[in-house]
Parts: C-alpha cells; structure tokens; sequence
C-alpha cells in the first residue's frame, strides 16, 4: 500500500508573526519556515508503518511556491521514500478546497491507499483540507487520530473528540488526518539529510492538471486582535481573593 | 437568505449551548430552520424547537445516522443544501469533521471558526492561533461556515417551531463505522460553556497531583481545563486541552495554575472576561495577559485558596 502524506510549509510555531500595519496580511518575508507540525506527525505515522510492513510506499507532497521544495527535502530526510511539489505561484493563495482538489488529482495517479494529512495547518487554522479531499474522492475519513491500527484492508482509528475519545474503523482507501498524540516524530539524522539530497522529487505546475483552483474567498483585511494588558500581581492568597471578590466581582 | 443550521447531537442528546450559541450567529442572516440528525432525536428535536427564533426544526431520525460518521452526516446535509444560502453549525469536534466535508461535496469552500458575521458574504476568522483576524468575503453561491461559540451569546429560549420529520435516502454503505465512544466522565460542568474554567499546566507536575485542580474548580463550581504539556503527561484526558488545537474557550473568570502561557494557548483562553495566573516564576509569559497574578509555589497557593474561598 502507499501513502500519501501531504505536507505544508508554514510559519514555524515559535514564531510571534506580525500583521502588516496596512491590513494586508500577516508579515512573511524573513520569516522562520519550517513543515506544519501536524504534518510532521502525520509522516512519522507513515514511516511508522512502513517499517512495520503495513506500507510499501511513503510519497509526500506538498502544494505551494518553489520554496515548499525545502520542506520536502526535510520530509525525504525524515524517511519519505519521494516527493511530488505541486507548484504555484508564488503568493498565490491556495484554499483548501483547492489544495484538496490537486492532492485528489495526485492520489488517483498514485493510487494510494491512504491519505495521511495533518488535522490543521497552523497558519491559517482551517482544520479542512482532510475533510474536503475526502469528500472529492468520495473515500471515508477518519479524523483527529491519536492512534491507528492497519489490519486487513482497513483502519482502526481512535478519535479526540469533544467528550473524550471515539473509536471507528474506516474501509481502506481512507483519509485520515492525525492530532497531537499520534507520535513523537523523530528528527532527521545527518546522513539521511545527505541521503535525501539524492532521492527524488518531481515538479508539476499546478496548472498541469486543469482543476479550478481560483479562490473563492477575497481577504478584505487582516488585522490584529484587541491586546489584552496585563494587570496587577497580588502579594498573597488572602489579596488575590480579595480582589477578586471585591474590585472584580466575580465571586 | 435562509440558513441551514446543524443542530450538535451527541449520540441522541441535543448539545444545546453550542447550538444556541451558533443559532444566535445564523438568526443574523435570516430565517433559520435547524437539522436534527441522529436516531432517536424526538427529545432533540422538541429541545430544538424551543429556541426562540427558528422558522422550522427538520428532524432526520435514522439507524444510519445514530453516531452522526462524517460520511452519511455529510450525504444528508449536502442533499439539503440546495435549498439554503448557508449552511452552518457549532465549531464542535463533529461538525469541524462533518461540514468541511459537506463544502467539499458541494464544491464551495468553507468558513472554519467564525467569530463575527459582517454580512451574508463577510465573515471574521482568527488565524495563526488568534493572533491575526481575517476578514473574508466568499464568492460561493452556498456559505459552509462553522462558528466558534465562545464568540456569541446563546440564543434566548421562549420559541415553539414546528417540527418537520423528513425521509432519509442515504446511503449505508459500510465504508466507516463506529466502534466505541470512551468518554471523559462529565461529573463537572462543561469546559466550552462553564463561567469560570481552572486549568493547571505542566506545572502540577503528576496526575495525582492534579487533584489540586479538581478541588479549587469544585470550590468555584468550575469546569476543569489543561494545557496540551498537561494533558500530553497524562495529568489530565485529552478533552480538557485549552488551546489552537484544543478547546476554545471565553468564561468570565479563567484561572491558570502552573501555565507559562505559550500562544498555542492564549488562542484558547485570551477572550475570557478576567485571567487569574498562578505562577512561580514572575516572568512567565502568562502574566502579560492576566488581569490578576500570585507568583508563587501552586502547592502551597491552590490549597490556600481553596480555603480561603
Ligand atoms: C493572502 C494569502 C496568500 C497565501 N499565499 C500562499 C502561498 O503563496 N503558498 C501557499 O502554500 N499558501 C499560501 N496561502 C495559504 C493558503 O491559503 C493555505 O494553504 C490554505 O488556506 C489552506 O488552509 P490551511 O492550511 O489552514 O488548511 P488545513 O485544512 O488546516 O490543513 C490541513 C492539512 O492539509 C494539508 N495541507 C494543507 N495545505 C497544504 C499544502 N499547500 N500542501 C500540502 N498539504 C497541505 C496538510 O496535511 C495540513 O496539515 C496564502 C494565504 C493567504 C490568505
Ligand atoms: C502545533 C502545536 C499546537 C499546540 N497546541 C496547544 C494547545 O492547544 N494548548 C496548549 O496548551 N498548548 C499547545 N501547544 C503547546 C504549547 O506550545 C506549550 O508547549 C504548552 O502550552 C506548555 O504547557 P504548560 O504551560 O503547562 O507547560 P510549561 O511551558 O512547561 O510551563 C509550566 C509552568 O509551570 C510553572 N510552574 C512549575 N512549577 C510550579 C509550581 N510549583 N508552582 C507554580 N508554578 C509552577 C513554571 O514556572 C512554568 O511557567 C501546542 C504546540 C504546538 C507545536
């Protein structure tokens, strides 16, 4: 079976991103990249799989500009057998919809087997991608998996939800887009940074597949959210429930 | 405009806050019929209906929805859509699985975590964890959008819609399934509509120590909250996660006990009406937030408050 791991260079999650004073948009130029961490877990489980003999195939992808070819030498260093970029222009907003449409197009030539995304990107949050390539496929989908079993052409998948967790299984080929717990992702070692230097990584212009991948969404503005300012520290347990009785009101 | 808002159901139980909560965003556009799927939802439905405000409560009661999977949920409401200028639904673990699947069958795109509707179009939505606000315009012809509850009041009850049993014609095909649900015991009141929240941090140190937690948030009537360090040591179950990739919430008092305040989790709890930090070290980030902060040893604070209150 092969997977397919979709992988996404964002804004690394150390860093304080900053809103363009002019409402255009948050600051990206100079800023630390680095492989959306959810996808990072999401490529461990791969990995994780196939050498436990239940993949043939690791093949990550990423949709977006030239750049998101560093993100798939680290994903081919991490252990990714090869690395498809589905290139845009630079700039270009891609939504969701429309990075789900290209990694459908992507998954049907490859015939995967399974769909590894990450829950959300952290960028722009929209928790989607997963769901929406699914629904083009027309597969099952199974998301915000803190484990999964892969036995006999199917997936166990433990689920965090709002009360707890949930259980499903889902009929292979899935989706299935991974949460925090999942795993710890390793790091890549220095000869297999050397080693992915020489394992491949195709490029195809996303207009290559003839998908409408126009946006659908206008960004009016992007500002900054009302800050909120720190108050004042009390100097013992007896002072703090004072204030908060007295000054606050909320006891 | 007509909206199509999806009722949150748990199993056969109406989550009435978070529905209340997203009725309250969809009444600003128009006339809303709300969707109960589910099986067995009879009590769902009457609970639904009796929010002040909505046109019609249409009730979907089938085998093949009792856990409301992604796949048969989304079939439903895609089915449905045409109808409708928007489909919406509470920023809930179901429907950020369900709706986006529903965007996608339609071939619009959706709208996650909305939290200020400017008009049918225009719509507010945090990214990068909260600490940017987009305002987007959509040029899709059906608006898919889930809201986040912790950005509206819940709607009033004093309503009587009536309510319209409809057919289901979805297919059963047997491509998911569920398994079992292990859910957190709720003995506490719930984290995303509880008015006052303690969460403890990497910083109680074990599991057993994080009873601490559960004492000053019994003694507060409280719901109980961790951050991703706490709940990934296992101090506490993954449903209490506050933060960008857990739970998202705005009570009118937040209590943070061994908590630095990393932004993964301000995004979750920088909206609630007064922060209250506890914290050994003084420079912990968690300070520039909160409204009050004791920089001390949780060991000897919590117990200390629990007495004093
Ligand atoms: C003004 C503007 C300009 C932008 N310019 C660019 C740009 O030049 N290049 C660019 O790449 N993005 C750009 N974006 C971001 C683009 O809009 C997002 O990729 C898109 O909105 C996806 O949302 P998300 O990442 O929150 O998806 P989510 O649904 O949260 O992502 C979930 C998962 O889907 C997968 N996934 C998502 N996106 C990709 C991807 N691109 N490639 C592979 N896997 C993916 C990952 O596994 C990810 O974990 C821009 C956005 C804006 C607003
Ligand atoms: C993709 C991604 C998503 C994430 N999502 C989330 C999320 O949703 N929610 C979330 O919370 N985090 C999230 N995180 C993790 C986040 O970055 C932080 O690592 C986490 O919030 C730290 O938790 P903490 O504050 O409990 O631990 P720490 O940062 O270790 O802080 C512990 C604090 O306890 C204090 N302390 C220790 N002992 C005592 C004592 N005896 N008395 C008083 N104070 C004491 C210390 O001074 C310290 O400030 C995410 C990270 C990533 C990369």
């Amino acid at each position: 079976m092969k997977i397919l791991v979709p992988v996404k260079r964002v804004v690394d999650y150390n860093v304080k991103i900053r809103v363009r004073p002019d409402g255009s948009g948050v600051e990206l130029a100079n800023v630390k990249m680095s492989m959306n961490p959810f996808d990072e877990i999401a490529l461990e489980e791969a990995i994780r799989l196939k050498e436990k003999g239940a993949a043939s195939e690791v093949v990550a992808l990423s949709i977006g500009a030239a750049p998101a070819q560093e993100t798939l030498r680290t994903a081919l260093a991490m252990g990714a057998d090869r690395a498809i970029l589905v290139e845009t222009a630079p700039g270009e907003d891609v939504e969701p919809l429309a990075v789900a449409k290209l990694i459908a197009a992507v998954a049907r030539e490859e015939a995967a087997g399974l769909v590894l995304c990450g829950k959300q990107a952290i960028d722009n949050d929209m928790n989607a991608t997963g769901q929406m390539l699914a629904a083009i496929l027309d597969w099952p989908q199974a998301t915000f998996a803190s484990e999964i079993r892969i036995e006999a052409g199917a997936a166990q998948v433990t689920r965090e939800v709002d009360g707890g967790l949930q259980v499903i299984g889902v009929a292979l080929p899935a989706v299935i887009s991974v949460d925090l717990r999942l795993n710890e992702p390793r790091y890549a070692s220095l000869p297999n940074i050397m080693k992915a230097k020489k394992k491949p990584l195709a490029i195809r212009p996303a207009g290559e597949f003839g998908l409408d991948i126009a946006p659908r969404l206008t960004v009016v503005k992007t500002v900054e959210p009302p800050a909120r300012k720190g108050g004042v520290k009390a100097g013992s347990v007896a002072e703090l429930v004072s204030k908060l009785k007295d000054e606050a009101g909320v006891l | 405009m007509t909206v199509l808002l999806i009722a949150e159901i748990n199993g056969a139980n109406l989550q009435a806050d978070a529905t209340a909560k997203a009725l309250a965003a969809a009444a600003t556009l128009g006339a809303v019929d709300i969707l109960v799927a589910g099986e067995g939802v009879g009590a769902a439905a009457s609970a639904a209906a009796s929010f002040a405000g909505v046109a019609r409560v249409l009730v979907a009661d089938h085998a093949v929805l009792g856990r409301q999977l992604a796949e048969p949920m989304a079939e439903l409401i895609a089915t449905l859509a045409a109808r409708y200028t928007h489909v919406i639904g509470p920023a809930t673990a179901g429907l950020k699985s369900i709706l986006p699947r529903v965007a996608g069958r339609l071939d619009v795109m959706i709208l996650s975590d909305v939290t200020a509707i400017l008009d049918a179009d225009t719509f507010e939505r945090p990214i990068y964890a909260g600490n940017a606000i987009q305002t987007v315009r959509s040029a899709d012809s059906i608006k898919v959008a889930t809201i986040r509850t912790a950005a509206f009041a819940p709607a009033p009850r004093g309503g009587g819609a009536p309510i319209e049993p409809i057919e289901v014609t979805v297919s059963t095909s047997a491509a998911s399934h569920w398994v079992e649900d292990r859910l957190s015991l709720a003995d506490r009141p719930e984290l995303s509509s509880a008015g006052i929240v303690v969460s403890g941090g990497r910083g109680v140190g074990s599991k057993e120590n994080f009873a601490l937690i559960e004492q000053l948030a019994d003694k507060l009537g409280a719901a109980v909250g961790a951050s991703r360090a706490a709940v990934d040591a296992g101090y506490a179950p993954n449903d209490r996660q506050v933060g960008q990739t857990g739970k998202v919430v705005a009570p009118a008092l937040y209590v943070a006990v061994g908590i630095s305040g990393a932004i993964q989790h301000l995004a979750g709890m920088k909206d609630s009406r007064l922060i209250v930090a506890i914290n050994k070290d003084e420079d912990a980030p968690i300070f520039q937030i909160a409204d009050y902060g004791l920089v001390g040893d949780l060991f000897q604070a919590v117990p200390e408050l629990v007495e004093r209150l």
